[in-house]
């Protein structure tokens, strides 16, 4: 984080919502507020009003020169349009919970997790209401003003842990991949901006590194260019992380030479 | 959040396609459907073209900046959510998105600082763009820009037009730290209510 208070008060999530939509977050806030923004419907109504004040700041037109024309509309006939998502893509990983649901040993398969229904909610929201009228004190003290509040996800956890250290790499491309480690929560989170597709048959899996060097499966990545994906298993020791090439489903250990190594530190 | 506004035009001014059309255009990319996607290129190119230049400032790279957010718009059409705002905010919030990782990306930075000195918080400015100023929504956003207070307007800038994160924002304006983003997210909620985009 670049700032020393933390993020885990929603009233400081909240005070996010207009450096986001001028893209003024650095790439974790950025995820941080992401992971937060799918809890919290107030923000998101804030985000899209300032995101088109925003966008009316932005009057200056000026047409591109044709050839970018013609080199948009030729690029989008080797481009597959992405489906409709079903599922929000930062629960892709098991965001969620963070426990191995969705996984499956050895593969590190990953499964999406499915956005929690608006009725869901409202049940979990009578549940606290029930229990605060029966007097348990079940409230934190950073759920003031907040409506019922989702414990933070282990992702979010990581992200946001005071021993949190980040490890970053630029691509030729513009694109980045960020490793955000904590030692306490004993996970590791990857966050990509920009990341290009995967070649057709193939995906970026990636690697935790052991102390002994080994190289365990962590995560498979879901072909987006903007992710938040919290890696599968213990980094309390991992020495490193590093991105393969796999044929499409993953492979249990790495068949091709890594594209991108994060040393870990101690 | 009101479902009807997506095709209300609220914020949206477009000044040949009215908002709603815009949405169905893109409907219609994501389906695959090639010519719809030109025509929503035709009708937004030149507004998401001058936010990318002005922000990337190099006339090259902006050109390869809209592309590339032309690219991403034709991919990811499928997940625009009416719920979550326009379409037009929609494609403007990732041609700026594409720029700002462009000029944030260290080569590109190093560059821009020089230009930075020189140029001080005058924006490049050509010809074309002057024309769009005599717009009566232009008008409306410069009269509510003056409402705003001075370090409001400077923070919004440097971060929407500069793309600087709100913690370099601080530091270039001798704000302490953290509170850049309340001066952004106060002046933009100002902005909306003076300028009355409906949400």
């Amino acid at each position: 984080m670049t700032e020393t208070s933390s993020y885990g008060n929603p009233t400081d999530l909240h005070a996010l919502s207009g450096a986001y939509a001028v893209d003024a977050l650095d790439e974790v806030e950025r995820a941080v507020f992401e992971e937060h923004l799918e809890q919290c419907a107030e923000c998101r109504e804030e985000v899209a009003g300032l995101t088109a004040t925003a966008a009316l700041l932005a009057a200056d037109e000026v047409e591109p020169p044709a050839d970018v024309r013609s080199a948009v509309l030729a690029g989008i006939e080797s481009i597959r349009p992405l489906p409709p998502q079903t599922a929000p893509r930062r629960r892709a990983a098991g965001a969620g919970t963070g426990d191995s649901t969705g996984t499956t040993s050895g593969g590190a398969r990953v499964l999406p997790f499915r956005r929690p229904s608006p009725r869901l909610l409202l049940v979990a929201a009578s549940v606290v209401l029930l229990l605060l009228a029966g007097g348990v004190a079940l409230v934190q003290p950073w759920q003031d003003s907040a409506p019922p509040v989702v414990a933070p996800t282990l992702t979010e956890r990581v992200l946001d842990a005071p021993d949190a250290t980040r490890v970053r790499q630029e691509f030729p491309d513009g694109s980045t991949a960020t490793i955000v480690l904590s030692r306490e929560e004993g996970r590791a989170v990857i966050v990509t901006t920009d990341m290009a597709a995967a070649p057709e048959g193939k995906v970026f899996e990636v690697w935790l590194q052991t102390p002994a060097g080994d190289m365990q499966p962590a995560a498979l990545m879901p072909d987006e260019p903007n992710t938040t994906v919290l890696l599968d298993g213990d980094a309390t020791e991992a020495t490193g992380v590093g991105i393969t090439v796999e044929p499409d489903g993953g492979s249990p250990e790495p068949t091709s030479e890594p594209i991108a190594l994060f040393e870990l530190e101690a | 959040m009101d479902p009807s506004h997506a095709a209300d035009g609220g914020p949206d001014p477009g000044p040949a396609t009215p908002a709603d059309q815009l949405a169905v255009l893109l409907k219609r990319s994501a389906r695959g459907d090639r010519a719809a996607f030109a025509e929503l290129y035709d009708a937004t190119a030149a507004r998401l073209h001058g936010l990318v230049l002005r922000v990337v400032r190099d006339r090259a790279q902006a050109e390869e900046v809209t592309q590339e957010a032309y690219l991403e718009i034709w991919r990811t059409a499928a997940r625009f959510d009416p719920a979550r705002g326009s379409a037009l905010s929609w494609l403007m919030t990732i041609g700026h998105r594409k720029a700002v990782d462009r000029v944030r990306s260290a080569e590109a930075s190093t560059r821009r600082e020089e230009t930075y000195q020189h140029r001080q918080h005058v924006p490049p400015h050509d010809e074309t763009a002057e024309a769009a100023h005599a717009s009566l929504e232009a008008r409306r956003v410069r009269a509510a820009l003056t409402g705003l207070t001075e370090v409001q307007r400077e923070a919004i800038q440097l971060a929407y037009f500069g793309g600087y994160t709100h913690t370099e924002v601080a530091a270039m304006l001798d704000l302490p730290v953290g509170t850049a983003k309340t001066r952004i997210r106060d002046g933009l909620i100002r902005l909306r209510d003076a300028i009355g985009v409906e949400r």
